[in-house]
Order: structure tokens, then sequence, then C-alpha cells
């Protein structure tokens, strides 16, 4: 009795915890449809904000930016993070011991002390004009861990006498790699890639440090938009970016089960 | 997979000492962009620190007309002044306050969802990763409406809430990863000697999961550490943290100089406290990280 009554308490301070972490985003889904200027009470079913929402330039503008931006950071990222996943898992010797190091930190650390970093680096040292290329090497930076992560986990999972066998064979070493390992990693590698594709379309702290004046990204547009005033059209975009991010990791997940895990 | 002798093991000592062009080919990409995007700005935010702001931002050279302008005084003015030592503060006691939050929240779900049939798990996890899958800003754009109508926006309740809102995960995921793999026997041997379940609670499940608790703890307490968003869009304009102060240096009043001095001593924060949380979450006697 004692302990049908405990549990029942433990299964309504779970709820709750769902219900803080799910109704502030159902309420921003919901004001989305809403014919009010207001973000207080329901009025009526209407998706104007959505049609306003793509009649926004500077909306359009920044979301192509984002896009652009996620597309070509993740794609190199996806380049350097593999070799780096490699190289972590294949030769933990002499210098290279050291890399885990150097690849994990940017993961680690604060957001913040990588954005200024950065901009210090951007401005002081290689004068670059602050814009694409700045915001396209920051993600870059902070998106190789994860995706070595994600291939370095896969890496360590895969049974060690295949590679011998194929040796055994006869193969060379990049056939090897060409015929045995790379099918092997490539959900691994695919996974990295939406990953940090998610990763990128969604910065805000380092994009805001990096991005200079010119260029705006999703994030910074709508950074900027709720720091005047609060709008369903926000609402309306934020619904839409909810549902990309949720396609992407849910294909993500389906491509590689841990990579979810090597997020957290 | 890429060894230049097809014959020998990948591990093979001998043959990982001669360092095979493949190795180099392989690692050095990485290493290099790393190196020069990740260290090479960190460090030069160290000689920053000591430099003399100049007078339309940026950083006046080490060296004009042969004369060396580096000096110790951003830190001088950091300590001389009452009012960083109290954002510090400020900052070290809003984290305290986000994790012990998120832990007192964290715990009881993490323990019923361990607890819960093996197929169920996967999905319940699922739910707490999703809300993840929605923008930082938009996670706080959500209590900027909710909190509203209540009164409550610009406070240091606002900012604590999002806090907790935006870092919740990040305690909860550590906890269930530790309390799943607690051995059932240990409660049951716990009861049938007659331990009542606060005993049981206090004497075996808590300590057992300390690992989990501090490693939740630095996943929580670090970010908060140098948040400047939330603080920015939740909090009145006396809540600022450290992340504001050092992002108004660097954008607003730009002295480098100074913003340098403040991200370095939040480094160093950061790394003490991060050691100290590896050390307090090594295995315990048998426990389980």
């Amino acid at each position: 009795m004692r302990r049908t009554k405990r549990s029942l308490w433990l299964w309504a301070a779970a709820l709750a915890v769902y219900a803080f972490l799910y109704v502030p985003l159902a309420v921003v889904v919901l004001f989305s449809f809403n014919d009010s200027l207001l973000n207080a009470e329901w009025i009526g079913f209407t998706t104007r904000w959505y049609a306003l929402l793509f009649d926004d330039e500077a909306m359009l503008g920044a979301a192509a930016n984002s896009l652009l931006i996620a597309l070509i950071a993740s794609a190199l990222a996806t380049l350097l993070g593999t070799l780096a996943g490699i190289a972590m898992q294949r030769w933990p010797v002499g210098v290279l011991r050291c890399l885990p190091l150097l690849v994990l930190a940017p993961v680690a650390m604060p957001e913040i002390l990588l954005g200024v970093s950065l901009l210090l680096f951007f401005r002081q040292v290689l004068d670059l004009t602050l814009g694409l290329i700045s915001i396209l090497i920051a993600h870059v930076t902070f998106s190789i861990g994860f995706v070595a992560i994600i291939v370095r986990v896969r890496l360590a999972g895969l049974d060690e006498s295949i590679f011998d066998a194929a040796r055994d064979l006869g193969a060379r070493p990049w056939q090897t790699f060409r015929h045995i390992t790379l099918p092997l990693i490539r959900p691994a590698i695919l996974a990295g890639f939406l990953m940090s594709f998610t990763l990128s379309i969604d910065d805000f702290v380092i994009t805001f440090f990096v991005a200079g004046v010119g260029v705006t990204t999703l994030p910074l547009q709508i950074y900027s938009m709720i720091k005047v005033a609060v709008t369903p059209e926000v609402n309306a975009v934020s619904t839409l970016l909810m549902a990309l991010t949720l396609s992407l990791i849910a294909l993500a997940s389906k491509l590689a089960p841990d990579a979810l895990k090597a997020r957290a | 997979m890429t060894e230049s002798q097809p014959s020998n093991r990948p591990r093979d000592p001998a043959q990982t000492r001669r360092a095979p062009l493949t190795r180099w080919l392989v690692s050095l990409p990485p290493t290099l962009f790393l190196l020069t995007f990740f260290l090479a700005p960190a460090l030069l935010m160290v000689g920053a620190s000591l430099q003399q702001p100049g007078d339309f931002g940026g950083l006046v050279p080490a060296l004009e007309n042969g004369r060396l302008t580096l000096s110790l005084d951003t830190y001088r003015f950091f300590f001389s002044d009452w009012i960083y030592a109290e954002i510090f503060l400020r900052s070290f006691l809003v984290a305290a306050a986000t994790t012990l939050l998120c832990l007192l929240l964290a715990y009881p779900l993490a323990w019923l969802i361990a607890r819960s049939h093996r197929r169920h798990r996967d999905l319940l996890v699922l739910l707490v990763l999703l809300p993840f899958a929605s923008n930082f800003l938009i996670r706080i754009y959500a209590w900027i409406i909710l909190l509203g109508p209540f009164d409550l926006l610009y406070t240091p309740w606002a900012v604590i809430t999002g806090m907790v809102y935006v870092h919740l995960p990040f305690m909860i995921l550590p906890l269930y990863t530790n309390l799943e793999q607690h051995d059932p026997a240990l409660l049951e041997a716990a009861q049938d000697l007659g331990a009542g379940a606060a005993t049981r609670f206090w004497r075996i499940t808590l300590p057992l999961s300390l690992p989990g608790i501090w490693s939740g703890s630095a996943l929580v307490f670090i970010p908060v550490l140098g948040m400047f968003a939330i603080p920015e869009l939740l909090g009145g304009t006396r809540d600022i943290l450290i992340g504001n102060l050092i992002k108004e240096q660097f954008l607003d009043n730009r002295d480098w100089p100074l913003g340098s001095t403040l991200s370095l001593l939040l480094t160093v924060g950061v790394l003490l406290l991060a050691g100290l949380a590896a050390r307090a979450a090594r295995p315990w006697r048998g426990g389980t990280a």
C-alpha cells in the first residue's frame, strides 16, 4: 500500500517535469496559429503569421544565409571530424595522444569563450571583415568535435578481426579503408553531418560574436526580433524551425542510434 | 586500416613508431585547423589581456614606438572595483541555484526512468531530449510569453527559470545513465536486512549515484556561468552575469583587453570546476560513472 502510494508521487513528479519541458514549447506552437497580435489569449485560428513570414525579406535572407552556412560548414566539419575521429581511434601514440584534448576542448568550453576568442583572432590577426567566412570558420571549429566523437564511437565498436582478415587476404591499406572501413562507418559520418548541420543552423552565441554587422542568420534575426517585441511572427518561424530540426534529428537517430547520446 | 605493412597488426608498437605518411595525411588537416582556429585564438586572448585598448576597439600594438605597452592594468582594474567581484559572485550563485534546482527536478525523473520497464526507457529518454530539438532562443522566448502576464519577467526568478529550463536535460541524462546501472539486488538485500525506504535511499542509492550527480552538475554549472542571452532576454538590468560583462566589453565598450581578462578569469574558473567534478565523478567503491 505504502509502496504504490510512493510510486504514485514519483510518477506525479515525473509528469510535472515532462509538463515543464513541453508546455512552453506547446504554447509557442499554439500561438503561432492565433489570430491576435498578443500572445495572451486565444482569438481564433489563422495562418497569416506564416504568410507574413514568407513576405519578410530580412527573414528570408537570414534563412538563406543560415542554410548556406550550415551546408558548407557541416560538409567541412564532417570531413575534418571524420579524419580526427579516425586518427584518435587508430593512433593514440606520440604527439597524437593530445589530439582528443584539442578536438574535445571546443565542445566542452562555454560557447562565449570560443566566440570572443575567434572575434579577437579574426579582427586582430587575420584582419578579416566579419561575415559569411568568419561564421563559416567558427561553425566548423565547434562542429568538428561532435563528428569526431560519433565516428570514434562507431570505430571503437567495430570488430578488429575484420581488418586483420582483409590484410590476411592481401588487401592494401587503401583497399581496406575503401571497401571495409568506409562502408562500416558511413552511418556515423552521415549522422555527424546531420548533427553539425543542426548545430550550425541553431547556433546563436558564437555566431553573435563573429557575424559582424552585414550578415544575419536565422537565430540572429530571431534574437533581434524578440529583443524588440514579442510578435506571433516569431512563433511561426520558431514552429517551422522546430519542425526542421526535429526531422533532421529523427533522420540522424535513424542512421546512427548513438548520435543522440553523443550530443548529450 | 592504413598501415604501410599489411602483415602488421594496427597497434603494433614497432609499427606505430614509424609514423607512416598516411597517419599524417589523416591527422594533420583537423589538427592544423584546430591549432589555428581554437588554440591560437585562445593563446591570443592571454596576450590581449595584457595589451591596451585601441581608441576605436582593437588593441594597441604590444610594441609601439619601441616601447613595450603590455601591463597588468586590466587585472588591477578588475580587482580594484568591487562591482566585478560582485558580478562574478552573482554568476556563481545563479549557477549554483540552477544546478541545485535541476538536480531536484531531475533526480525523481531519472530514477523513475531507470526503474521503468526496459522497453519504455528509450522512449522516456527521448521525451527528455526532444525539447532540445528546438532552438535555444525559442526555448527562452517561450518563457517571455509565459512569464509576461505574471509580472515575473525581468526578475532574477525569470533568469533562473530560463536557466533551469535550458539545462535540465544535461542533468537528467548523466543521472539516468548512472541510476540505470545500479544493481537492484543491493536494495533487495538492504530491505531483507530491515532497512527502510529512506535508509535505502540515503545509504545506497544516493552514494552510488554521486558520480552521476557530479557529471550532471558540471554539465549544468559550466554553461550557466558563461550564459549571456538568458539574463539579457529574461532578466532586468541588475541581473547581468559574467557572460553579459564579457559581451559588453567586446561589442559595446570595445575594451578588448578587459574583455579578454574577464574571459580568462572565467576560463580559469571553468577549468578548476571541471577538474574538481572530474575528480569527484570518478567511480567510487564499485560505483558506476
